[in-house]
């Protein structure tokens, strides 16, 4: 595959079609891709049947990035994440059950109601939050890499930003430390081809990848919607961030299928439908993964029917865990403003 | 130098009051919690050979190695951020912000990062880190390098904001700032740092959010911040000789505020005046103000005024700069205009 721009294709993407492989974590990636969508499902749910208070940002059609990448990583390595957050949060570890009580403002929630959608921190899986500054979190994520090397622990750093985040000046002065300093970081750009409601071209000068080149950061793309390939890419970029070669830079193509957020309907007056069909129908990561698993015989279709049903049993479960549960005392508005 | 006289020179040093600079002071404060604390590390501009260009810093990359004392590039959004990274994960990062002019570049670090991740995350996630900056004006550095900004990060929930007047006191707030678990904003006066004062040698800390009485008086308060702390007690000094007894009231930090003794002392004179070298309008100086006037409304003989920088751009020209901010003169005129009957 050729990177974005159009420099030869990379080291990891060049490398051999997909062996079998392990089915176990075949499996799981396929689970995961599953719980993703169908949280994304029943957010938007909650959100036109006005349970949900405010309004949320869908990872629908973008799975095979946050999956390919945290199945990469350890349970202690530190994930940051974005406003549209909830398929990293998924693929990091996080319950769904409790991210629904969060996305409706109950006590249960990840951050006790007090964050929302926008805010799904999760510290024991290593999720130091979504964010809901545009590239806010890029000195975030520098910053654990920063503190792994430090006190020696071996944990490695991964920032998700979309490709409207390169518009950000905060980003380039992070990766031209994190390179300086050869932290164990690795920047993940989910290009999904829209900065909210315009086109990435129309925003954004020059190469992509050159960017992270021009500071000495090895940089990579890759098929976002192919699972295997994000985790293949991504477990190189790991191991060399993990043993002190320093930070990385990948760009996963990808594709948003709801607008911005959950009330950007109407919108092809910036992308046509058609386009929308194209990768839906075509560019389905799910989908894509599944013929795989079956053509190579890792799963039967009734295996992967039965993982679909299973997550959309686990998802409505969450669902109805959250609308039962209790929004926060009173009490809890002055709690937590100081440590 | 006889036996006799050896074995007496530290007899003799210990009956002295040890005096450092104010800058000595802060350097002091870093050096003894990053020997206590091996989490604790310093990252900024020039900060390690250099020791910044206010030499604050001097020496310290010498004892604890350019791992711990960080030289960056001119980055501020960018390092401020790291800091706050690093001290979700563990670790207890001070960054030197040059000149809190430079405050308006990590502003999102600060505002949006640090002080909300606590309460977002519903009290997960901790940002234990210092953000040493500096204020003041009359150094002949224009506009862009002489702002006292603290009322921007005042206003914000989650951020702390220290302010020392002294020697002793930064010294032990620096090290109260670097042991809280909480972002917190440390500014420092720079035309200060070569004042002298008193500074024990010992490992002792001023807690935030106590208030010091820096000069006991019954006719007037005078409630003042940082490099105004000096100029009210240069103008109780020269009131006291006319019969004039102000007392000067340090709150050494604006969140956590110490209203109590500002209330209380505003209730024993009767006359409040605020001064702060943050601009007047919807300044530091308001709220001081405002929380007197809540507090002591009628125990109060007259409203509480307020001394501030005029709202303009700082001046570069000596004689329009100094123009701009409160003097013990502004202040004396201040406090005579106060206290006339019927007044």
């Amino acid at each position: 595959m050729a990177s974005s721009d159009g420099s030869p294709a990379s080291v990891a993407a060049r490398e051999a079609a997909p062996a079998v492989g392990d089915a176990a974590l075949a499996l799981r990636m396929y689970r995961q891709m599953w719980r993703i969508r169908v949280f994304e499902g029943h957010a938007n749910e909650l959100y036109l049947t006005g349970k949900m208070p405010g309004l949320t940002h869908l990872y629908s059609g973008q799975e095979a990035v946050a999956v390919g990448v945290c199945e990469a990583l350890e349970q202690a390595d530190y994930i940051t994440s974005t406003h549209r957050g909830h398929g990293h949060c998924v693929a990091k570890g996080a319950r769904l059950d409790l991210m629904f009580a969060e996305l409706l403002g109950r006590a249960p929630g990840y951050c006790r109601g007090k964050g929302g959608s926008m805010h799904i921190a999760d510290q024991e899986n290593g999720n130091l939050g979504a964010n809901a500054i545009v590239g806010g979190s890029a000195g975030i994520a520098t910053g654990a890499a920063l503190s792994s090397k430090k006190r020696g622990s071996g944990q490695v750093a991964v920032c998700f930003f979309g490709e409207g985040a390169l518009g950000q000046g905060l980003l380039y002065e992070v990766m031209n430390m994190a390179q300086l300093w050869k932290l164990p970081v690795i920047y993940v750009c989910e290009n999904n081809q829209y900065n909210e409601y315009t086109h990435f071209r129309e925003t954004t000068a020059g190469e992509v990848l050159g960017r992270a080149r021009a500071f000495g950061i090895r940089a990579e793309s890759v098929d976002g919607q192919d699972v295997r390939a994000v985790h293949r890419v991504a477990t190189e970029l790991v191991r060399a961030a993990r043993a002190g070669e320093g930070p990385a830079f990948l760009e996963a193509h990808t594709y948003r299928y709801h607008g911005h957020h959950v009330g950007d309907i109407a919108r092809e007056y910036y992308r046509p439908k058609s386009e929308e069909a194209e990768w839906r129908e075509r560019r389905d990561p799910i989908k894509l993964f599944a013929d795989v698993l079956v053509a190579e015989g890792t799963a039967s279709a009734e295996q992967l029917a039965a993982i679909e049903t299973e997550v959309k049993a686990e998802a409505e479960a969450a669902v109805e865990f959250a609308l039962a549960a209790p929004f926060p005392d009173p009490s809890e508005v002055t709690l937590h403003v100081y440590a | 130098m006889s036996t006799l006289e050896a074995a007496r020179t530290p007899v003799a040093d210990a009956a002295e009051p040890r005096v450092l600079t104010f800058a000595q002071a802060v350097r002091e404060a870093l050096a003894e919690e990053m020997r206590r604390d091996e989490r604790v590390f310093i990252l900024g501009e020039d900060v390690a050979e250099a020791g910044t260009p206010f030499k604050v810093l001097s020496g310290l990359v010498e004892e604890f190695g350019p791992q711990r004392v960080m030289d960056t590039p001119i980055s501020e959004a960018g390092f401020t951020g790291i800091a706050v990274g690093a001290a979700m994960t563990g670790m207890r990062p001070v960054v030197d912000l040059m000149f809190g002019d430079f405050l308006t570049l990590v502003m999102d670090q600060l505002v949006n990062q640090a002080a909300k991740t606590h309460y977002m995350s519903g009290g997960k996630l901790k940002v234990p880190m210092v953000l040493r900056t500096t204020l003041g004006a009359t150094r002949r550095s224009a506009a862009q390098h002489s702002q006292s900004l603290h009322t921007w990060v005042a206003h914000v929930p989650g951020l702390k904001v220290v302010l020392p007047s002294t020697p002793y006191d930064a010294k032990g707030l620096l090290k109260a700032a670097i042991r809280d678990d909480n972002p917190v904003v440390f500014i420092e006066d720079k035309m200060g740092y070569t004042a002298k004062g008193p500074v024990p040698a010992d490992d002792y800390v001023v807690p935030l959010g106590v208030a010091d009485v820096k000069r006991r008086g019954d006719d007037v308060t005078l409630i003042a911040t940082s490099s105004m702390v000096q100029v009210a007690l240069e103008a109780a000094e020269e009131l006291a000789r006319s019969g004039v007894s102000a007392e000067v009231i340090d709150p050494r930090s604006l969140f956590p505020l110490d209203k109590d003794t500002l209330v209380a002392s505003a209730k024993k004179t009767g006359h409040v005046i605020v001064i702060d070298e943050g601009h007047e309008r919807y300044g530091a100086a308001a709220e001081l103000a405002a929380v007197v006037a809540d507090g002591a409304f009628y125990h109060l003989d007259a409203p509480v005024r307020r001394l501030c920088a005029m709202d303009v751009p700082v001046p570069f020209s000596p004689v329009l700069e100094d123009l701009t901010v409160p003097t013990t003169a502004s202040v004396i005129s201040a406090v005579r205009e106060l206290l006339q009957p019927g007044n």
